[in-house]
């Protein structure tokens, strides 16, 4: 077991090295002329150009730009941003209000996507199921662009049942608007999913086995059904974790709150390359995280998987 | 925070500082308490120095904190605010005389060279400051620049031959002068500007060195004091500064809300969370007349979009083919299907915020009249095909392919827009001369004057001039308008100019911008001045 998780990590650390790699070269790459994507419209002095070019090596090539910024990294120091701030102050300010939103998001869907899809898999072809099926394709085919600022008009600015936006120091209850509106996709998903492996569970030689013993309903779905049918939903939990924090992008805009999504949105805007890359590693961090986690807790759930 | 039933108070409870505050002075009914404070959206200020500050946001931040040496009045003349008085003879030396008794807000008396060595920072090449181009007009500039041997390459620039200006001089401590290197009537039109507002000694880390963190509480001459420190991404937040000895502003103090899109602003301004938008979403205009009612203000803003012409490529060198595209192109009808009414027709080439605007001064040439656009554009060969090209990153397309259509339509000929990435790409491209076609530029005032809108964008060495339009007779005028004795004098000579813009045409003029603000039920007399910014002065608890 630690031998597999000391492995994972290094793997990790390859990952980490190789995305960051990749992605700078992408920000280099699509990268021409960052001081006036900073400066908008107006044309910039060739003298602020200058020192400005000197300043954050953008006339040196990409190789050495990246062995500036890894060295940087390597110290603890994730380099500054082309207006000036500290990367790492952006990182820790930004992350948490993304981390807290995608957790919300992500307990709000499981909670009720679970529940609906064990619900609509018992009662088959009933009319629960057929409701939560049409409620799922309505959501699943809602853009959030569209979702968002509906849910925005309606609950915050019309009935006036959540604050319009969050802001950015958000309150738990500040966060819960967005928070659904983010998971609204996720949970049908996860209610689609639910529901497929609860029915085709239900089927299965040992469920009519424990049923034929005499044990209880709620003990032949409670504990032999429902823990073989979370197996494919904890994994697509783990991988929509990351989905998630990383599609915050619209979420964060619409109800203003200066997360992750808003930062990267602004740095491939100003082809600030430094800021980019930062706020990837970060992400691939936590995919790296979340991945192994739920790899581990398929052990929880089937004990038959075992890690060599 | 006054609701039934149980949502209600727990949304109370966890609305926002702002909600909160703004509920305690202004929500209530002691009408027109000046214990109120306010709440403005603002886009996250990328500096909040003043010789590093050119975006709205920014400037609006420091425009509560600082007081200009002088503001202007309705006719857009300049009227001295912290200065005493700023005087000249021969438009070259000016003498600005500073008003007793201003102090920073760390208690610091404002003195000449609180604005010397402000000046002197902003104008010194290597600390690269955005709005350094401002004192280019002062004798000594030319002496804090350096020219990199090599352009681009691996060489360094080396440091300027100075690191002062040599124009600047102190008298004593209100007294300072301006030594100018050539003649300029309107030096003191410039001065309303953000960069030009003074730094205390409390800025400066070493002579000439401002501290790194300086930004994140900034120490300015104005009424309102910064509260804590900038929080970036979140708000910022100002009150009233005491001991200020000019006219106190009506609200106690302002909390700039940041936000990163302008639709979650409209959203708060709707649900009365916020009190001032300065910038309506275009998406949302449109139902502004119904969500605000009269609390949606228009006001004429300095923006100018036009479409330019490569005057260096052959097919478009002719004025008259240039002149018939204008007479066909519909403005109006642009406006009102694309913009939904939040930009205005232009007929001019300077802005109605300046003082010598005349309305229409493009005569017939912007009036649409697709017959006769039609006949004089066959007659003078004009190109069968023409592209437009634009930034697609600017939110150009629907205009440029609305524009594209009509010219189809009322000339026959083929068009099609054509989007570079981005602002840079065009530029690059113009630059290099590269034969582009027509192409969308846009113009906003650095400061309220008539040349600005003609010197840099269309004189043959203008620094914006990207059309390579270039006329003598042009050239001369503006110069002339430059050094002329008066400001009336120069008005004078920048409308003998503008005429022959007209007759040329290198830019087709189409819109001109507009502040679409709104306000919430909290606040009364918002207005917004030249630069997009809200009046802080006039603005109070409703």
């Amino acid at each position: 077991m630690l031998r597999y998780i000391i492995r994972r990590l290094l793997q990790g650390v390859l990952t980490f090295f190789g995305a960051t790699f990749v992605v700078y070269a992408l920000m280099f790459a699509n990268q021409d002329n960052p001081l006036q994507a900073l400066a908008g419209e107006r044309p910039i002095t060739e003298n602020v150009r200058q020192a400005l070019t000197e300043r954050y090596h953008l006339d040196e090539p990409f190789i050495v730009q990246y062995g500036y910024y890894m060295r940087g990294l390597l110290q603890g120091d994730f380099g500054q941003s082309l207006t000036g701030r500290d990367i790492s102050d952006l990182l820790e300010q930004a992350w948490p209000n993304t981390f807290r939103l995608a957790v919300m998001a992500v307990v709000f869907a499981a909670l009720i996507g679970i529940v609906a899809g064990v619900v609509a898999g018992i009662r088959r072809a009933s009319i629960f199921d057929h409701t939560t099926l049409i409620i799922t394709l309505v959501l699943i085919s809602i853009p959030i662009v569209v979702l968002a600022p509906l849910m925005q008009l309606f609950f915050g600015v019309e009935l006036k049942w959540f604050p319009a936006t969050a802001g950015a120091n958000p309150s738990f209850y500040g966060l819960m608007l967005p928070a659904i509106v983010l998971g609204a996709g996720s949970l049908a998903t996860y209610s689609r999913l639910t529901r497929t492996s609860v029915v085709e569970n239900l089927r299965a030689d040992y469920v009519r086995t424990a049923k034929a013993k005499g044990l209880t309903r709620n003990r032949v779905i409670g504990v032999h059904v429902l823990r073989n049918s979370l197996i494919p939903v904890v994994t697509y939990i783990g991988v929509d974790l990351g989905g998630l924090m990383a599609g915050a992008i619209v979420t964060e805009g619409v109800f203003n709150i200066p997360g992750v999504g808003s930062q990267l949105f602004r740095g491939i805007g100003t082809e600030d390359g430094p800021l980019v890359v930062g706020f990837v590693s970060v992400l691939v961090i936590i995919f790296i995280v979340a991945n192994l986690i739920v790899d581990l807790l398929y052990a929880v759930l089937d004990p038959r998987i075992r890690y060599e | 925070m006054r609701g039934k039933t149980a949502i209600k108070i727990s949304a109370g409870l966890a609305a926002t500082a702002l909600l909160v505050t703004a509920c305690g002075g202004g929500g209530d009914d002691e009408a027109g308490s000046s214990n109120a404070v306010v709440s403005i959206e603002v886009a996250e200020p990328q500096y909040l120095l003043p010789s590093n500050t050119n975006e709205t946001s920014g400037s609006q931040v420091l425009a509560a904190l600082f007081t200009p040496l002088v503001d202007y009045d309705a006719d857009n003349k300049p009227v001295e605010v912290a200065a005493e008085s700023i005087t000249t003879t021969d438009n070259v030396t000016w003498t600005i005389k500073l008003k007793d008794g201003y102090t920073f807000h760390n208690g610091e008396k404002v003195t000449s060279d609180s604005y010397i060595n402000a000046w002197n920072y902003g104008s010194y090449a290597p600390n690269a400051q955005n709005n350094s181009y401002f004192w280019e007009k002062i004798e000594g500039w030319a002496d804090l620049q350096s020219e990199d041997p090599d352009e681009d390459g691996p060489q360094k620039a080396p440091t300027p031959k100075a690191n002062k200006l040599t124009g600047l001089a102190k008298v004593d401590d209100l007294t300072f002068t301006v030594k100018l290197s050539a003649p300029f009537s309107e030096f003191k039109t410039m001065l309303g500007y953000t960069a030009f507002y003074p730094l205390p000694a409390a800025a400066f880390a070493s002579e000439g060195v401002v501290k790194e963190d300086f930004e994140e509480a900034i120490i300015g001459n104005g009424p309102f004091k910064m509260k804590g420190t900038w929080q970036h991404d979140s708000q910022i937040e100002v009150e009233q500064y005491a001991e200020y000895p000019g006219d106190k502003p009506k609200v106690q103090g302002v909390i700039f809300k940041i936000y990163q899109a302008l639709p979650a602003a409209y959203a708060d301004l709707a649900a009365d969370n916020l009190d001032v938008l300065k910038q309506i979403p275009t998406e949302n205009i449109s139902s502004a007349e119904s969500d605000l009612g009269d609390r949606f203000k228009k006001s004429a803003a300095s923006t100018f979009q036009f479409v330019a012409f490569p005057t260096y490529q052959t097919e478009f060198s002719k004025p008259e083919v240039r002149r018939a595209i204008s007479q066909a192109i519909n403005r109006d009808e642009i406006i009102t299907s694309v913009f939904k009414g939040s930009q205005t027709s232009a007929r001019s080439f300077v802005s109605p915020v300046v003082a010598g605007y005349r309305e229409d001064t493009c005569g017939q040439y912007c009036v649409f009249d697709a017959a006769k656009a039609k006949s004089e554009y066959d007659a003078a060969g004009g190109p069968k095909k023409i592209t437009i090209t634009y930034n697609g990153d600017g939110g150009h397309k629907d205009w440029v392919d609305a524009t594209c259509n009509q010219l189809k339509t009322n000339l026959g000929i083929e068009c099609t827009g054509v989007a570079e990435p981005k602002f840079a790409d065009l530029l690059t491209k113009l630059d290099q001369k590269q034969p582009i076609g027509m192409f969308r530029m846009g113009w906003v005032m650095d400061y309220p004057s008539m040349e600005n809108y003609l010197g840099p964008i269309y004189t043959t060495d203008g620094s914006s001039n990207y059309y390579g339009y270039s006329n003598k007779q042009f050239d001369t005028l503006v110069k002339e308008g430059v050094s002329a004795a008066t400001p009336e004098e120069a008005i004078a000579k920048y409308q003998a100019a503008e005429d022959i813009l007209v007759q040329d045409m290198p830019v087709i003029p189409l819109r001109f911008g507009q502040n679409n603000f709104g306000h919430s039920t909290k606040v009364k007399n918002v207005e917004m001045d030249l630069f997009n910014r809200v009046d802080l002065m006039k603005i109070e608890a409703a």
